[in-house]
Formats: structure tokens, C-alpha cells, sequence
């Protein structure tokens, strides 16, 4: 549950960020993100709140693992986990913005 | 024992990143356990994803066999103690919606879990995020408690929600806890002899690696904060063995892409804001000073605790089931026990039916070993 999960931020507006989840597009909150960001920095997404930009040389590592991760199986107990860490972004555009 | 061990699925992908390095740092690992030249040297990571890594990857195959690399308290849903499950089983029978994370679901309270109040018609939803607890207080006038849980990286989500003024029929009720505290009770525990901690990542880069450096001093334990891709973890141990080797008492970073020493400031203070903490039961492990987070004062309104009177004698009239007398949870978190030895493990236990909060958490250790095979020398 404390994996998290990188996307790539697509647009903000405000608290909310639409941000790109290897392919899935989610809102992410921005309440607690450690510095500003914008559209094409990487964040460290959990529960559905932004926790940190990620350098961007560090990118490719950071993404690695998820990408085999993503590659597994529905009933991969790991990948499930990241599942749900981009389930917690919200679907839905048009928040109150927080 | 019978382990309905599936191999590793993902042991094949520690070859494709960086062969040479991950058995580069296999071999130091190896020829530093030997210049310990005692076993074994026991390190401890506090972290579910961690031991999903470990698991999954195959990772302690690669470990020697002086080398013993077991999992703490790193599962917040397993420490989450029975009388907390309890109140938000009295909340969803007395009528109250109550929504919370999926893994609570089915862990065991005294005498029921939330699972078996949902099926008795109790109102209970299963979210991904806070928000979501708080849209679907939003969308209703009945009140609707969110039973959070999870380490302080959770926490914050939960601190975000409460200051940015969520409906007057929403509110927490926090078993949310903090790890630090139960790092320094499981460093003293008598039955452990830990000689380093690998620290959870993701935690870290909200507190920062700094909040370590007064464990060190106190415990003279290294530590090493390491990330979750295989060649993390094989680094963050290489790093840590070799400070055991060496006898030196330091923090290392061993994750700078995401942590810092002094953190995320902005969730530290949203955290800190909402929360303080208090002493508490970890289920099975022990009293834990500071160990949990609740609600401030400031925040009063918005607790479960003062909104409702939860009444947990009626469900205390009757002792927990006598199978969940036989996990051994504690045991196995505070690093003196493991899921093979407990008796119930893969039979009376399993995934579908969990005896233990350690079956019933993908960040239990249970339910790990027992979805990837856990031990390397079965
Ligand atoms: S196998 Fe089940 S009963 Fe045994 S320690 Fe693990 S969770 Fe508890």
C-alpha cells in the first residue's frame, strides 16, 4: 500500500493534476506535493495524492519497476497493489480543486 | 510444511535490468556476511512492499545463509489492533456508513470483521483514496465515517482531506500509525537481536532520512533507507551489511531519488497539523509509545471518536475465536517468528479464509510468503 505509483503530469489546474498513468489518464490532488510542478514532470502518486516530483534523471529507474510490474498478471498480488494506487486517482475531471 | 509456493513470477526479471550489478552486489553481500564471520547476522525491513519485492523477485535466493533478511512491523492493516476493528464494527452495526481502505475489510476483529457486517446488511464501502471517502460523504446526508488506516505516507492523504473542510456528516476514525516509535521497541525486544534496519522508502521521503539519525544514536543500530525495484533492495542490504560489517552507526540514503534528508515539508506539516501521537497496542507486538496517530484537538470535530459513543463492551462479552488465539502475527512482525512455523499457515489459514490481519494484507507477510512462496531454504 506504501508502493506508490509514478505518472507523468499532463496539465494542472490548481490543487489537481491530470496526470498520465502508463497510459491511463487519473486526477491527482496536489495538496502535499513537496515543490510546484508541471505538465511533463513525474510525480510519485499514493492513495490519489501527489507525495513528490521526481528528479528527471531519475525517471527511467523510478519507472522500470512498474513497467514489469504492469506487465503481470490480474492476480500478481504486486501489480494488483499499483492498480489500485492509480485507482485512487480520481476519474473524473472537474473537481472543486480543494 | 506444505507452502503452496508458486515460483517467484517475477525471478526471471531481475536479469533484465542489470544482471551484472545485481550479482556484483549478491557477491559483496556474500563476502561481507563471511568477513562477519558469525551467524546469523539478522537485518530487518519494516515495510510490506519491501517483502513483496523480496518475495516476488526471488530476492533471498541471492542471499547467503549467514544472512537473514525478515520482515517487522511493516504491514499497517496486521498491527492494526482488535479493539480498533472493533469500533468500526460497532459504528456499521449501530447503522453508521462506514467506508475505509479494501485490506480491512476482513481482518479479524473480537468478534467479527467488517466483511461479515457488510454481508449482515451493515453498510460499509471499500475506497481507493481519502477523497474518494470524502465524495461519498458528499453525496449523502447520512453520516459516514472513514476508518483510516496505514503508516504516516497514508496519514498525510488522510491530513489533506481534514484541512480542506470535508462535509459536516464525514468524519475519521484514525488507526492510523507512525513508524519510527515501533522501530525502537523492536530494537530493544529481548528475542530480537536486529542488527540493522532497512527503512521503508516511500515513508521516508515524507518524514526524510534525518528522522533516523536519532535511532542510530540511541540504538547504535544502522540504518539504511533503500527503494522497491530488486536492485534497490539488493543495495540498500549490500549498504547495510556493510555498516554491520564495519561496526559503524550510521543513516544511509541508499534511495536519493526519493528522499531527502529533511523530506516532504509540506505533508510533515499537513500531517502534523491533524495528528499527534499516541501510545497504543500493535496487535500482537506491544504497547507502543507514540505509535499511533489521532486526531488533534483542533480537529475534534472531526473525529469518530468524540462524534459517536462506541460502545465496544457488548462486543467483549465474548473471547476471540480460538483459532485467532493460535496466530502468531506478533510473533512473526516482531521478527521472532515466521509464517512457516505457525501451524495453521496455508491450511486453516489461507487468503480466502484469514485466521490472522497477516493473511488478509497484501503487505502481510503471510499473505505474501503464501502467494510467493516466502523462505528461500524450504
Ligand atoms: S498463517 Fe494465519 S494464523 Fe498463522 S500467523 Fe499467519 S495470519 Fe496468523
Amino acid at each position: 500500500m506504501c508502493l506508490g505509483v509514478p505518472g507523468r503530469v499532463v496539465a494542472v489546474n490548481g490543487q489537481i493534476a491530470q496526470v498520465d498513468f502508463f497510459g491511463v489518464r487519473r486526477e491527482t490532488r496536489l495538496d502535499v506535493i513537496d515543490e510546484p510542478v508541471q505538465a511533463g514532470d513525474y510525480v510519485l502518486n499514493h492513495v490519489g495524492f501527489a507525495i513528490r516530483r521526481i528528479p528527471d534523471h531519475e525517471i527511467e529507474e523510478t519507472l522500470a519497476l512498474y513497467e514489469v510490474l504492469l506487465r503481470e498478471a490480474e492476480n500478481d498480488m504486486m501489480a494488483a497493489d499499483v492498480r489500485s494506487e492509480i485507482d485512487a486517482a480520481q476519474l473524473h475531471s472537474g473537481g472543486s480543486g480543494g | 510444511m506444505a507452502a503452496p509456493a508458486e515460483r517467484p513470477t517475477g525471478a526471471d526479471e531481475l536479469k533484465f535490468r542489470d544482471p551484472a550489478r545485481a550479482r556484483a552486489l549478491a557477491d559483496a553481500i556474500g563476502r561481507m556476511v563471511e568477513q562477519i564471520g558469525r551467524a546469523p547476522v539478522t537485518v530487518m525491513h519494516v515495510c510490506g512492499s519491501h517483502e513483496q519485492a523480496i518475495a516476488k523477485f526471488g530476492l533471498r535466493h541471492t542471499f547467503p545463509d549467514g544472512l537473514d533478511v525478515i520482515m517487522g512491523p511493516g504491514c499497517p492493516v496486521c498491527v492494526t489492533d482488535l479493539p480498533e476493528v472493533d469500533e468500526a464494527v460497532v459504528l456499521a452495526e449501530d447503522g453508521v456508513r462506514v467506508v475505509t481502505y479494501g485490506d480491512m475489510l476482513r481482518v479479524p476483529g473480537t468478534v467479527r470483521s467488517l466483511a461479515e457486517v457488510q454481508s449482515m446488511g451493515g453498510k460499509v464501502d471499500v475506497v481507493y483514496s481519502a477523497a474518494q471517502a470524502v465524495d461519498i460523504a458528499g453525496g449523502t446526508d447520512e453520516e459516514v465515517v472513514f476508518f483510516a488506516s496505514g503508516f504516516e505516507t497514508t496519514a498525510v492523504a488522510t491530513a489533506a482531506i481534514a484541512v480542506a473542510n470535508p462535509p459536516a456528516n464525514f468524519s475519521i476514525l484514525s488507526a492510523h500509525k507512525y513508524i519510527p516509535p515501533v522501530m525502537e521497541i523492536v530494537a530493544e525486544m529481548p528475542d530480537t537481536r536486529i542488527e540493522g534496519f532497512l527503512a521503508a522508502g516511500h515513508a521516508a521521503t515524507i518524514t526524510g532520512w534525518g528522522i533516523f539519525e536519532r535511532f542510530v544514536e540511541r540504538h547504535g543500530i544502522p540504518v539504511v533507507v533503500a527503494g522497491f525495484e530488486p536492485l534497490d533492495i539488493l543495495a540498500g542490504i549490500a549498504q547495510l551489511v556493510e555498516l554491520v560489517r564495519d561496526g559503524r552507526r550510521a543513516v544511509v540514503n541508499a534511495f536519493p531519488r526519493c528522499v531527502t534528508r529533511e523530506g516532504n515539508r509540506i505533508a510533515q506539516q499537513e500531517l502534523w497539523r491533524v495528528f499527534r501521537t499516541t501510545g497504543g497496542n500493535w496487535r500482537g507486538i506491544a504497547h507502543v509509545p507514540n505509535g499511533n496517530l489521532r486526531l488533534r484537538d483542533e480537529f475534534a470535530h472531526l473525529d469518530a471518536r468524540r462524534r459517536f459513543r462506541i460502545d465496544l463492551k457488548r462486543l467483549w462479552t465474548q473471547a476471540p475465536a480460538a483459532l485467532t488465539q493460535l496466530c502468531m502475527c506478533g510473533d512473526i512482525m516482531a521478527g521472532v517468528s515466521s509464517p512457516e512455523k505457525c501451524a495453521l499457515f496455508g491450511k486453516e489459514c489461507v487468503p480466502d479464509a484469514p485466521v490472522g490481519a497477516c493473511m488478509v494484507s497484501s503487505e502481510g507477510t503471510c499473505r505474501i510468503w503464501h502467494q510467493y512462496g516466502g523462505h528461500p531454504r524450504l
